[in-house]
């Protein structure tokens, strides 16, 4: 799906690269979280993928093809993202407003926007929200509409970029949920970045990132458990999984399964 | 007051007014500045004055409602009328007050210009009680198009208009939040001379702009990301419809004003 080949980035005045010369292929219908602390290099990565930085080292294939200047409007366009803060991605004055502005800016037709509004709204259940206003919508809800907003266009990759990181415990269930569902019925593509532990369990693969580099990788378990490298990536194990280590000798469990077996 | 104040609000309902095009809403304020003009004794005053209550009732708001929202503009208008009363001679001296003298010119063009002013200001809140912002935007938008022959980047400003609006209710929790975090901090704002409390107000804008400045920023990128590029190729998700009623609108005002010039003396 995406590949990145070597991809180097250093800030301006900094000596430090952010990214170090990190390739990693995500595949197709696969949900991989990255995870890592601020200033791992996590955030800087998206920006190389979508665009808003321009100036690395290194290569980067969509579907095989290399992103280029002539073709990165069109390459990129198999991408959307949801930002951090719910309120500073809101463009338009109603919901329905700012799910169909990415649409009108692609210069689609009326009706065929209509239908895709309806569609993308009803995926995350906020169709019954269409003519609100932005304020008189919760957190949760507000980066569902931008989810449903990044869905209309159609990508090929979702990405969330600390999406949750911004809302409480209820808005952020709220949101995994609906990507849960995105995932498993749909079979949409996720890109999940996050410094929050308890938030990649339903992901396929981890990437853990740590100063501009890819530190560990595996599957949720294998992170879990990999207890050295979360300490160095100054990563928090979560809760449950420190239960499940301790009361049941090292063998992994999924927080509802603690649960139950608890 | 502030709460009541209908300066600028848009009060969501279902009335003929409601329902008519944006575009010929703002089209009939305007020709309504005009009108006014042309109402020039008593009756043309009282016509004018029907004629507003008949649009207030239409428009399925209450006059009282109205007249609380528009309390504060109406304070102002009485300056207006007094400067009137004072300052226009002629006619029959009504009151001589010694330094002062009142005189039925002034008395009468006092109270015509603030009838005039008082229909105006409630002819425009009409307007934008009943038309949500992003409505008068797009037909802000839609009206001037031509301009763009001229190189006035209409689209952009419209723009810039509707992603205002939309971060007004924002940008007043967060006002309001950075009060309450320097009020923790011990800053006052209610106390002290004039100077003072506008010297208290710094360490409210400074972190607001600081924040503004971050959303904007955020914002951009986020537009960017979603392939914003401007009015090029871009089409529209909201639809302006210029319906039968809304012609028939325009005319009832140009009516109204053909019989204004009529009674006219």
């Amino acid at each position: 799906m995406i590949s990145l080949k070597d991809i180097a980035f250093k800030y301006r005045a900094e000596e430090a690269y952010a990214l170090d010369h990190i390739s990693i292929p995500f595949n197709a219908g696969e949900w991989t979280s990255i995870i890592g602390h601020n200033g791992s290099g996590k955030s800087t990565l998206v920006k190389i993928i979508m665009g808003i930085v321009e100036e690395y080292e290194g290569e980067i294939y969509v579907d095989g093809e290399l992103l280029t200047d002539e073709n990165k409007q069109s390459l990129r366009r198999k991408f959307a993202i949801v930002f951090q803060n719910p309120d500073n991605q809101f463009v338009g004055a109603t919901v329905e407003d700012d799910v169909a502005f990415g649409l009108e800016n692609l210069g689609l037709e009326r009706s065929e926007m209509i239908k895709r509004t309806e569609y993308a709204l009803d995926l995350v259940n906020m169709l019954e929200f269409r003519s609100h206003e932005p304020h008189r919508l919760s957190g949760g809800q507000k980066q569902r509409v931008a989810i449903a907003g990044a869905l209309a266009m159609q990508p090929e990759v979702l990405i969330l970029d600390e999406a949750t990181s911004m809302l409480d415990p209820a808005g952020r269930t709220e949101v995994l949920s609906i990507l849960c569902r995105l995932h498993e019925q749909l079979d949409t593509t996720i890109l999940y970045i996050t410094h929050d532990l308890t938030e990649i369990e339903r992901s396929d693969r981890v990437i853990v990132m740590n100063g501009g580099n890819i530190v560990g990788e595996g599957s949720v378990e294998e992170v879990y458990r990999d207890k050295e490298l979360l300490e160095k990536s100054n990563l928090k194990v979560p809760y449950t999984a420190e239960i499940s280590d301790a009361l049941l000798d090292g063998s992994y469990m999924t927080h509802d399964e603690l649960v139950m077996r608890l | 007051m502030l709460s009541s104040m209908l300066l600028g609000r848009y009060i969501p309902g279902n009335s003929v007014i409601h329902k008519l095009d944006p575009r010929a809403k703002i089209i009939s304020v305007i020709l309504f500045m005009i009108i006014v003009f042309f109402a020039n004794h008593w009756i043309g005053y009282s016509l004018l004055i029907l004629f507003v209550l008949t649009m207030t009732k239409l428009a399925g708001l209450s006059i009282r409602f109205l007249f609380n929202g528009l309390k504060l503009i109406f304070i102002l208008l009485i300056f207006t009328f007094l400067m009137h009363i004072f300052l226009t001679k002629g006619g029959t001296v009504l009151i001589d007050g010694g330094f002062f003298t009142i005189e039925s010119e002034g008395l009468i063009t006092g109270i015509y210009i603030t009838v005039r002013l008082i229909m105006l200001v409630v002819i425009t809140t009409l307007m934008t009680l009943t038309t949500s912002p992003i409505e008068l935007t797009d037909a802000i938008e839609k009206l001037c198009r031509p301009l763009k022959t001229v190189k006035v980047p209409v689209h952009e400003i419209a723009m810039m208009m509707s992603i205002s609006l939309r971060f007004i209710p924002t940008l007043m929790d967060e006002t309001e939040k950075i009060i309450k975090a320097q009020s923790a901090r011990g800053s006052t704002f209610m106390t002290g001379n004039l100077k003072q409390r506008i010297n208290a107000l710094v360490p409210i804008f400074i972190p607001l702009f600081m924040s503004a400045f971050k959303r904007a920023e955020e914002m951009a990128i986020a537009m960017e990301v979603r392939g914003y590029q401007g009015d090029e190729g871009r089409t529209h998700y909201r639809l302006l419809s210029w319906e039968t009623r809304d012609t028939i609108a325009l005319f009832v005002l140009v009516l109204f004003g053909a019989l204004l010039i009529f009674v006219r003396q």
